[in-house]
């Protein structure tokens, strides 16, 4: 069971509250009709597929019902870091980067 | 140890008893969802005549109003049923100076009230937060088995549990197991 902090609540509480909702920092664009289809492409199909430290979405579903994203590494499955959805990316020191 | 079935109609009374844990159906409340943003907070408040609390999981109480703050803009109201169309014509006249959304949601939900010296055991049995983090007098909402929940904490053993209509049955037959389980365990 993973345990997770929700930045809303701040509590670290039990994965089975949460939902995942994919890659964070997924923008779509300003002006929709001037992409291409490759650009549509990308934006809706495409994802990082990192090994290492990945940015996600998650929503507190029974809880708070907020989304909020979360820095995980990818080959640990540890929660690095939670933060509100709307925040930028937080940048991380080499300790936590190889968790 | 005493067990019975959740009748059809949801009339309220005791559902199961055992040395370790009570589990009774409440007579029926009015229940709103309370959402706005943090400027209309205070005019909200003083329309309802009951704090809306600041912190999430936290309560407030007055006369036979209560408050319960389940998320960053997001409350439940529960109230004397009798009270529902009065607090809905209050919110609606005070809608221009505070914008809101409220929703009455009293038939939605069943009401559980778990107590006795088993009532965390019980809980446990499906629930898979700590409740050592809940206060008293504090509430979350949270999921037991599957079933988002409104979980109340009351006293120290004694929780109420906002469940809805149509998962009611399953959970009232979880809890009246769990009833019988931890009473052979004492």
């Amino acid at each position: 069971m993973l345990l997770i902090h929700c930045p809303y609540c701040d509590e670290t509480l039990p994965e089975l509250e949460f939902a995942y909702a994919g890659q964070a920092h997924v923008v779509r664009a300003a002006d929709p009709s001037s992409q291409t289809d490759e650009e549509w492409r990308d934006f809706l199909f495409i994802r990082d597929n990192v090994k290492g430290v990945h940015a996600e979405r998650w929503q507190h579903v029974h809880g708070c019902g907020r989304f909020f994203n979360a820095l995980r590494h990818t080959v640990s499955d540890k929660f690095l870091t939670t933060y509100k959805a709307g925040e930028p990316r937080p940048v991380l020191d080499d300790t936590e980067r190889s968790a | 140890m005493t067990e019975l079935a959740l009748s059809p109609d949801f009339a309220p009374g005791l559902l199961a008893e055992s040395a370790a844990a009570r589990v009774t159906l409440i007579a029926p409340v009015a229940r709103f969802s309370l959402r706005c943003k943090p400027a209309s907070r205070a005019t909200l408040a003083r329309v309802l005549d009951l704090p809306l609390p600041e912190t999430i999981g936290h309560r407030a109480h007055a006369r036979s109003r209560e408050a319960l703050r389940l998320g960053p803009d997001e409350w439940v109201l529960t109230a004397l049923e009798g009270d529902a169309a009065g607090i809905a014509a209050d919110c609606a006249a005070a809608y221009d100076a505070a914008p809101h959304s409220l929703v009455e949601l009293s038939d939605r939900e069943v009401t559980f009230a778990i107590d006795g010296p088993g009532a965390c055991d019980l809980l446990s049995l499906s629930l898979p937060r700590d409740l050592d983090g809940i206060g008293v007098g504090q509430g979350r909402r949270t999921v037991f088995d599957g079933q988002g929940v409104v979980l109340w904490r009351d006293e120290a053993h004694s929780f109420r549990m906002d469940v809805w209509r149509s998962f009611a049955p399953h959970v009232a037959s979880l809890l009246a197991t769990g009833c019988r389980e931890l009473a052979l365990e004492m």
